[in-house]
């Protein structure tokens, strides 16, 4: 227990000064946590943390991220997408792969090895390239598009990649392994932990349970493409119910678990019939993309997507191996150079091939450049499998490291060389807002149903969150784009676009969570215009003060019509009812307004002797207008068609006459 | 028979002495329509569908209003400028009012004669009135004089609101009853309860 805590306190410590640090310098969260890796990693070592089977543990990091960018992904769009999928993403790992393997021979390595070390290497990381494309609002250019599509492609080669392997390994390897014990990296653990090895047939990484294992193959193909069914149909069909029973215990901590546990779920069942858990959970959130819920479970998992992957960071950080480093400090630098400059030219000669043009291409080439965290896997995998010798796995391994060390180096040489050259002469297309709407509506009751109708009839684009299903179920069969989630979280809020979004509206019961709302928004997001549900007069000031200004009384403007049908069957004129009630609704704004400006949210009102003062005033000329005898309202509704007295005619006239 | 219908509009009705008598009697005759504007539209939102139907659902079409500032009370303008659609009342297949008649019945607080080149005024009344009389030429319909009662805030002491009224039902019958001698109207540049050209029997 203790020694959990104090490995926590560690990294946290280190992720908490240094990513804030290196985003400051403009370096990006993905090297602050590689720095803070490398800082602590002489601690690590002096705890005894064995920090290669924790980075295997926060590559599940990995995993909820292909979810999250499964949810961002509709069946539709992933469609779009394929020609780019198999075409760039399939001739990215081919040539790379001939090409390190060709260079590999050149060094007299055998070809088996060779192949391997090009595999390895044709492999770039998702974790670094993914996060960093977000936090720079790169994802959606053409250049991160293709990015994605390379990256997907090779998260799904990494499955046929681990079958092959076994293929190529050396029987005279595998004769030294009964004998050698693997040191340093501990790589003898890895491969059955990830659990996308089928042919575990050595005993050190049997860990992994395989469903499928020992069974023939038409059998092994049935239920893999069993299992990739029960995600789409179950993703499709059973989600909406889940949620709808947990939503019945109100409780913000299920909703989490309940994500959670459908990620995991499936990241377990993947790994049971021998598929990759990343391509499982991308494939769930794929489905789930046009749900109701996605925003909900996007704020869910991001959390944990976010300090896993930093806890990843700084395992590649900790783990490089800096005495072998620097013992063969040349060579090392010298080869991860050559390579990532491989591998950005492979990428240069595709995107002309792909027509991806300007900043994009060189966005593309140099941000895939680097090796990637599936070539730790898969170096793990080769030296288990007897494919590389265990020396020259560890040179790779520093290779990787390296390379993904430098990649932040080369998306700061393009954010700061490489944009600002094509930023004049780019006369790119506007990105397609997506679904992120224009106006965000939080609560979509009797109140906030009637606002975005009145929106969505008028053509602009809305995103409505609320937190009853039942609601919810109603109004996707009227086809209205309704997300499930508390939108009082600032997360779900997040998720749903109010960094894109033009206004708020919050249309929710409870008085306090609007008022915080209004007072987290106008802070964060002061260019948001917010229009505003008040449940009474006092709620009124407390949303003034909270930096509302479009307020509207809930029952008010009912309140004032029911006034008015009372007059009108009282035998007023309708027109004259219809004056009446505007000159109360302008003087009882008008009260409203100056007592919200005096009203302070720290001083009970009792003690706030302006305010006192002005809602005396105030009172007084109510009461009068109540009784019928106020000057200030009465007179301004009779004025407007009063004809001048007989006298005052007969006055004008003789003057006209004389 | 022709089939009349009164748009009434006044915004101040509780202080009306003239136009509320009138009302109460158009209100009052059979045979025909009456719709008080004001009452009907007391927040503008005029129906357009509606009232081009009852355009078309009767043959002569008369406002009556109280003369404000030399034109008329603004929600009859809202009116005319929703209703009296291109492709409905002019323009390019806009015939659905050739034929039909306007007619007009006012109140002016200013005495006759100052509705002259010499009065205070400087017009005469119709000059005011030209651009509803232009209305109905564009809408090819025909346009009656005015039925006007000047100096109407001195009509109440002078008893003359009484006679003006009874002089409006008898407009209102003749007109539905077709008795009415357009042509004599025609000749003449206002109409007054003395001088109502209605003809006997029929």
């Amino acid at each position: 227990m203790e020694s959990f805590l104090v490995l926590s306190f560690v990294f946290l410590i280190a992720g908490v000064i240094a990513v804030p640090i290196a985003s400051r310098l403009g370096l990006g969260s993905v090297l602050g946590y590689l720095i803070a890796g490398i800082v602590i990693a002489p601690l690590l070592q002096n705890l005894g943390v064995d920090v290669i089977s924790l980075q295997h543990f926060a590559e599940f990091g990995v995993v909820m991220m292909l979810f999250l960018v499964g949810l961002e992904l509709e069946p539709r769009l992933l469609w779009q997408m394929k020609s780019k999928l198999l075409g760039l993403g399939g001739l990215q790992v081919g040539l790379t792969t001939l090409c390190v393997m060709a260079i590999a021979m050149l060094l007299d390595l055998s070809w088996t090895i060779s192949l391997a070390i090009g595999l390895v290497f044709a492999l770039s990381s998702t974790a670094i390239v993914l996060q960093t494309l977000n936090e720079k609002g790169l994802m959606k250019s053409d250049g991160g598009q293709s990015s994605f599509a390379v990256l997907l492609f090779q998260d799904i080669a990494v499955i046929p990649m681990l079958a092959f392997i076994p293929l190529l390994a050396l029987p005279e390897l595998a004769d030294l392994a009964q004998s050698v014990d693997v040191a340093g990296h501990g790589t003898e653990a890895a491969a059955g932990d990830h659990g996308a090895d089928s042919h575990a047939d050595d005993g050190d990484h049997g860990s992994g349970i395989n469903l499928v294992e020992g069974l023939p193959g038409w059998q092994r193909a049935f239920v893999t493409i069993a299992a990739i069914a029960a995600v789409i149909v179950g993703g499709s069909f059973l989600t909406r119910p889940i949620f709808r029973f947990i939503a019945m215990a109100k409780l913000r901590e299920l909703f989490t678990a309940t994500a959670l546990m459908i990620v995991i779920g499936i990241a377990l069942l993947m790994t049971l019939v021998g598929l990759s858990p990343a391509l499982g959970t991308f494939l769930a959130g794929v489905v789930l993309a046009n749900s109701e819920y996605r925003h909900e479970l996007e704020s869910d998992i991001d959390p944990f997507k976010g300090l896993l992957l930093g806890l990843f960071f700084m395992t590649v950080g900790a783990g490089i191996n800096f005495g072998l480093l620097f013992a063969n400090l040349g060579a090392i630098i010298g080869l991860t150079i050559a390579l990532m400059a491989l591998k950005a030219g492979v990428l240069l000669a595709l995107s002309y091939i792909f027509k991806i043009d300007s900043s994009d291409r060189w966005l593309f080439a140099l941000g895939l450049a680097q090796a990637g965290e599936f070539g730790f896997v898969l170096l793990s995998f080769t030296v288990a499998n007897n494919v590389i010798p265990s020396d020259i796995a560890d040179q790779l391994l520093l290779i990787v490291a390296l390379s993904m060390l430098l990649t932040p180096a080369l998306f700061i040489l393009y954010d700061k060389v490489i944009a600002p050259r094509y930023a004049v002469a780019q006369t790119r297309e506007p990105d397609d807002i997506d679904e992120k709407g224009t106006v965000i509506v939080v609560g979509h009751g009797r109140f906030g149903g009637i606002i975005n109708r009145i929106l969505m009839g008028a053509g602009f684009n809305t995103v409505v969150l609320d937190h009853s299903s039942a609601q919810l179920d109603m109004l996707r069969m009227f086809g209205f784009e309704v997300f499930f989630g508390d939108g009082t979280r600032p997360d779900l809020l997040h998720a749903a676009g109010i960094d894109e979004a033009k206004m708020l509206v919050i249309a929710i019961d409870d008085k306090e969570q609007a008022t915080a709302l209004v007072h987290y928004i106008s802070q964060s997001h002061p260019h948001i215009h917010i229009v505003v549900r008040a449940r009474d007069r006092n709620h009124v000031y407390e949303l003034y003060a909270a930096g509302a200004r479009d307020i509207i009384r809930e029952t008010f403007d009912s309140s004032v019509r029911a006034g008015r049908s009372a007059l009108e069957a009282l035998g007023f004129h309708p027109y004259d009812a219809e004056r009446q009630v505007r000159n109360f609704v302008d003087g009882d704004r008008e009260a409203l307004r100056q007592l919200a400006q005096v009203y302070d949210p720290d001083i009970p009102i009792h003690q706030n002797e302006t305010y006192v003062a002005r809602a005396k005033e105030i009172g007084a000329e109510q009461e009068a207008f109540m009784r019928g005898k106020s000057k200030a309202f009465a007179s301004r509704a009779d004025r407007g068609w009063v004809p001048p007295t007989l006298s005052d005619v007969e006055a004008e006239a003789e003057k006209n006459d004389g | 028979m022709a089939k009349l219908i009164v748009y009434y509009a006044h915004p101040g009705q509780r202080h009306s002495h003239t136009n509320r008598e009138m009302a109460k009697v158009a209100r009052d005759v059979d045979g025909i329509t009456f719709v008080d504007l004001y009452a009907e539209y007391p927040r503008s939102n005029i129906d357009i569908d509606k009232e081009q139907q009852r355009l078309l659902n009767h043959d002569v079409i008369l406002f009556q209003f109280p003369l404000f500032w030399y034109s008329t009370p603004s929600l009859i303008k809202e009116w005319q400028d929703l209703v009296l659609e291109h492709g409905f009342a002019y323009g390019k297949g806009g015939d659905k009012l050739d034929g039909k008649r306007m007619m007009l019945a006012i109140t002016a607080a200013g005495p006759e004669d100052a509705y002259s080149k010499t009065g205070y005024q400087q017009f005469p009344l119709r000059t005011f009135l030209t651009p509803l009389e232009q209305t109905a030429g564009l809408c090819k319909m025909e346009f009656t004089p005015p039925y006007v009662l000047f100096a109407s805030l001195r009509a109440p002491k002078e008893g003359l609101v009484d006679p003006h009224a009874k002089g409006y039902r008898a407009l209102l019958e003749a007109v539905r009853d077709d008795r009415l001698d357009y042509a004599d109207a025609a000749s003449r540049d206002v109409l007054s309860f003395e001088t109502l050209p209605i003809m006997e029997g029929a």
